[in-house]
């Protein structure tokens, strides 16, 4: 079935002629419109714009042309801005926004020839782990624990890629990741997320959530498949002042690099209280693979780490503060009447926003308010100082380190949502190479004991994506994960448990 | 320091969100919460430490002064929830 | 000079400190590719960046640093080779991304300092605290639609230069003077054209008063008064305003006014329970700027001569009095104007012609230097005739005159008028012979004793002549004649 193909096999049997741009869109179409309505994963399907890209594709390739993503479908957060089709940040402050222009890095993707089937689902503004906080209802998990058919969140922000690559709906997204918003739900939906170095795509054109820690960044079922896509996206761009002006290297051929003789670097402060015992052994087993692989184990320190989730909740909603006050009704999106600017202001703003969004504006706005920035914003630039020395010393006695991704599986939507700082945790082992702008990649390894996927996270210095792939690669190759969720393309939605 | 209702509201004026009287109440509570939360900044001793400001590379790039942009009135107001013209329209602001 | 308030209690001191906001003179946007240039139809001169669109991020213009730094060196001030831009957060309709970005705790320029001349020739330094970058706001029009105002974003994003002075002003006309002392240093250095009536330089007035020897009391801030004589009229009152609180036994409050020029006085600006929190903090789409200091030093080795230097070698060079050169440099057009006549010539007689007759032609006319209606050649042009004794200095008002009616040059006129001067002494002898022949009782006066009669007879002469005797020659004759 071409909806279970990888990316690398769809550009194979393009290049073959052994099927159409068009025939491979169709499949994933046809998937989309059988699935979606329950899973949730897109906001905005573009059929058929698809299936005129797929044609295009098609006519380029049959003229000789070649091009590194030429004809294959992929799906795109709906957080990056893409030249007339509605682009919303699935929020309802931009429900009907027409970007009059293309993200970098989605610009980057359509020159080397990719079909884009739609907007896929996320957090709002991308804050969040779970994909509920979306003002376009959440994203199911395609995974079901063993024998119950309960709903599972897909992780966030990028849940709505995620879900949709797991479940066949695409062969590779786009997501960004601010603390995790790639790897988490790639963990949470057994597939493979890399969120390259602060820098290394252009921010250029995607929507805003926290300026110095948003970065885009590939999903796919393999590692290999999102070398392919990270190849395409990456690059720099003049228009982004923080993007990386570092040529982007072969990470296709990074995949198939020996990591023989690499030093993999165990942090102790990942062994959380209250970590999964199976978790645990998922994470020696990664070692034991990695050991396998030749490469050598050396025990190290991040003595900040367990400070990263507290400093990264007051950086990100101060920078989300500002940047969320350009939607305030005037020059795009909705707008709430009211007798003068203000109230127009406040209740364009309240009705716009969710409450996760409103919650992170409003923390933000007193982080940085007069008499409490010294205390807050300020001692938090500090300490992520510090954990940016943590990993700049680790990676000068180690090539990359080895962690758990996420400290637990998919869990039930309602099951963490209460409680803020509960749902906040999830992301207490991404958000620490987050502060510090360097690579990560969640690859899936294993499955818990009622069935769900869990993945181990492989961190490296600055622009080290290229030692990511090929370890990651050595992982992967090693659990040899070829588990599919119950909800996937070409199963009947209602067979699933 | 945990927040009072009246911050609360202050906060919300500053950040232009209109908020009711439960929510203020509400939000006080959840925003007391995490603020308690990262509280446990406190422990760190950051004597000496400079703030990060840009992960990666150290200096800013300038551009040359060319005129490379603008004249796309229709982009501009493309999305616009109210113009009058060539003009976004807003309430009548009172200075 | 001094500059109190006498009362009751004793007299009161001002202290004035000054910000400017001075535009950057660039082709482009701080921060965007969209057109810095004045006018163009509404929001035509905007980008998706200007326009906050979502996405959008700022890459700084090298041009609009250079100019601040370029008026950093022109301000004698400390040039930062890193500094930082900061996002200063609020919300108006014409600020699109609700915030503006600026430099607030890096500022890429340092203490500086302006040397200001006042009227009585005392001469004060001025201190400047520091120079940031900024962007400039869109434009909120109120008076197009009854129930709505309109935005136009042209101008949002062009660059400013915050220039913030110590408060180290004492009265109006120091005030005024430092004002503009910095226009003739950023048109000097073409930086910012200075233009008070299109907005394109404004100030933000701080005003407070004291006892001598007393600290800072409490200050107001007057907003946005954009011409020097606004500023210098908005100090007065406000100064007065305050006076009469601290006299009444009351407390001025610290708060942002506004000057109503026709009203004459200051009111506090509303809305105060919305008391600003800008919330400032380091720009995360931009890094810090830094700047290579070989770069700076070449700026600073391009840089034009600047009014103080210019000031000083003129009166040297020229041997022109202080004063004279002073006024001269106020501005560089007239400055040059200066240089080109009096090279070669009589430097002081330059000078007397431009601050005498060509300045009083140019009020007369309504002109400025750059289209005087007599070239500085053809002024050359008439002091040479002066000078060669083609004319003398009567005639040359006169042609000077006709020079400014008609446009033609100096010699062209003396030709088609026949003014060139008498130097044939035998009509200097019959028109002598004319004048005692007709006045023999002054004649004879003058021989009994009545010395002061000489000038009598000279300025017969010279009205004999038509005014083109030259008048040594004159006196010569006369005197000669007179003796024998």
């Amino acid at each position: 079935m071409l909806t279970d193909l990888s990316l690398a096999d769809i550009l194979k049997g393009l290049e073959a002629r052994s099927f159409s741009s068009v025939e491979v869109t169709d499949a994933f179409l046809g998937a989309i419109d059988a699935l979606n309505p329950r899973i949730n994963a897109f906001i905005t399907v573009d059929g058929q714009g698809a299936r005129a890209a797929a044609a295009e594709a098609d006519r380029r390739r049959a003229a000789g042309e070649a091009g590194a993503l030429l004809g294959v479908p992929v799906a795109i957060k709906d957080l990056f801005c893409t030249e007339g089709v509605r682009t919303t940040a699935a929020s309802r402050i931009l429900q009907h926004f027409v970007p009059p222009y293309e993200s970098g890095v989605t610009a980057r993707m359509k020159r080397d020839g990719a079909v884009f089937l739609g907007k896929t689902n996320l957090d709002e503004f991308a804050m969040g782990s779970s994909n509920l906080t979306s003002a376009f209802g959440p994203v199911e998990n395609p995974w079901k624990r063993r024998g119950d058919d309960a709903v599972l969140v897909p992780g966030g922000s990028s849940g709505g890629s995620a879900a949709a690559v797991a479940a066949g709906l695409a062969p590779g997204a786009t997501g960004t990741d601010t603390g995790g918003s790639i790897r988490q739900p790639a963990a949470f939906c057994g597939i493979t997320g890399i969120k390259p170095t602060y820098g290394r795509c252009s921010r250029w054109g995607t929507i805003a959530f926290a300026s110095s820690l948003d970065q885009a960044g590939p999903m796919a079922r393999t590692v290999e498949d999102c070398a392919i896509l990270l190849g395409s996206m990456a690059g720099f761009d003049l228009l982004d002042s923080t993007s990386a002006d570092v040529p982007v290297p072969d990470y296709r051929a990074a995949c198939g690099a020996n990591p023989r003789g690499l030093r993999i670097g165990i942090p102790k402060e990942y062994h959380a209280d209250g970590l999964p015992a199976e978790i645990e052994a998922l994470w020696r087993q990664g070692i034991e693979w990695l050991r396998d692989a030749g490469c050598e184990i050396v025990d190290v320190s991040l003595p900040h780490t367990k400070y990263g989730l507290a400093t990264y909740y007051i950086v990100a909603p101060a920078e989300c503060s500002s940047n969320l006050a350009r939607y305030d009704g005037v020059r795009f999106g909705e707008r709430v009447p009211g007798e003068d600017l203000i109230e127009l202001y406040e209740r364009t703003r309240a009705a716009g926003f969710g409450e996760e969004v409103k919650r992170r504006i409003l923390i933000g706005t007193y982080v940085l308010s007069a008499g409490y920035y010294d205390a807050y914003y300020l001692k938090a630039q500090k300490v992520r100082s510090l954990i940016l020395r943590d990993f700049t010393e680790a990676f000068g006695r180690v090539d990359a380190l080895l962690t758990p991704t996420a400290p637990s599986a998919a869990f039930a939507a309602g099951q963490k949502f209460d409680d803020p700082i509960k749902m906040y945790l999830n992301d207490v082992f991404t958000v620490p190479a987050s502060m510090a702008g360097v690579p990560g990649i969640s690859v899936p390894a294993g499955l818990d004991a009622s069935g769900l996927p869990l993945g181990l996270q492989l961190l490296g210095p600055h622009f080290g994506e290229e030692r990511l792939f090929s370890l990651g690669a050595a992982l992967e190759r090693a659990a040899g994960f070829t588990h599919r969720p119950a909800l996937r393309a070409g199963i009947p939605a209602g067979a699933a448990a | 320091m945990p927040l009072d209702t009246a911050t609360v509201r202050r906060i919300a004026r500053l950040a232009r969100i209109g908020i009711t009287d439960d929510e203020a109440g509400r939000l006080q509570g959840e925003l007391n919460g995490i603020l308690g939360w990262v509280e446990q900044l406190s422990e760190i001793d950051v004597e000496g430490v400079q703030p990060l400001s840009g992960v990666g590379q150290a200096a800013l790039r300038m551009r040359e002064d060319k005129v490379t942009d603008g004249n796309k009135v229709d982009a501009v107001l493309s999305n616009a929830p109210e113009r009058a013209g060539p003009f976004f329209a807003v309430p009548k602001v009172v200075e | 000079m001094s500059y109190e308030i006498e009362r009751a209690t004793g007299s009161w001191e001002l202290v004035i400190g000054l910000e400017v906001h001075a535009q950057v003179i660039s082709e482009s946007k701080l921060f965007s590719g969209a057109s810095a240039s004045y006018g163009g139809e509404p929001n035509s001169h905007v980008s998706l960046v200007d326009a906050a669109f979502p996405g959008m991020l700022p890459v700084i213009n090298r041009e609009c640093v250079a100019q601040a730094v370029r008026t950093g060196l022109g301000l004698d001030a400390r040039v930062n080779l890193e500094s930082r831009f900061d996002r200063k957060n609020y919300f108006y309709a014409d600020l699109p991304a609700g915030y503006q970005i600026s430099q607030f705790t890096h500022p890429v320029i340092g203490a500086g300092k302006v040397e200001i001349e006042l009227a009585d020739g005392s001469r004060r330094e001025i201190g400047v605290t520091r120079l940031h970058l900024e962007q400039d706001a869109g434009k909120s029009l109120h008076d197009q639609s009854p129930d709505s105002s309109h935005i136009d974003l042209n101008r949002a994003g062009v660059g400013l230069m915050e220039i913030v002075s110590e408060p180290d002003m004492r009265s109006p006309e120091e005030a005024g003077a430092y004002l503009r002392k910095l226009r003739t240093i950023l048109r000097y250095l073409g930086t910012c054209d200075g233009n008070m009536e299109e907005g394109s330089m404004r100030a933000d007035v701080n005003v407070s008063v004291r006892k001598a020897g007393e600290p800072f009391r409490t200050r107001c801030e007057i907003k946005n008064v954009n011409s020097i004589r606004f500023v210098m009229q908005a100090i007065e009152v406000e100064a007065r305003r305050q006076v009469a609180i601290w006299e009444s036994g009351s407390a001025v409050d610290q708060e942002t006014r506004l000057f109503d020029p026709q009203r004459g006085e200051t009111r506090a600006l509303r809305s105060k329970e919305d008391a600003h929190d800008y919330r400032y903090f380091p720009d995360p789409d931009l890094l810090p700027l830094v700047l290579e200091r070989e770069w700076v030093d070449r700026l600073r080795a391009e840089l034009p001569e600047l009014p103080d230097a210019k000031r000083r070698r003129l009166a040297e060079e020229y041997g022109i009095p202080d004063y004279d050169a002073s006024v001269l440099v106020a501005e560089k057009p007239v400055a040059a104007f200066f240089e080109t006549v009096a090279k070669g010539r009589d430097a002081r007689l330059a000078s007397n012609w431009m601050l005498g007759d060509l300045f009083a032609a140019l009020n007369r006319t309504g002109r400025g230097i750059e289209n005087s209606p007599v070239s500085a050649e053809s002024l050359g042009g008439l002091l040479d005739l002066i000078a060669d004794g083609t004319i003398n200095g009567r005639i040359a008002k006169d042609v000077f005159e006709e020079m400014v009616e008609t446009g033609d040059g100096a010699g062209v006129i003396v030709e088609r008028k026949g003014l060139r001067q008498v130097t044939d002494s035998g009509a200097i002898d019959a028109a002598i012979e004319q004048v005692l022949g007709a006045h023999g009782d002054k004649l004879a006066e003058f021989r009994a004793g009545k010395d002061k009669l000489f000038g009598f007879f000279v300025g017969q002469v010279m009205k004999a002549t038509g005014g083109k005797g030259n008048p040594a020659l004159v006196n010569a004759a006369l005197k000669a004649r007179l003796a024998s």
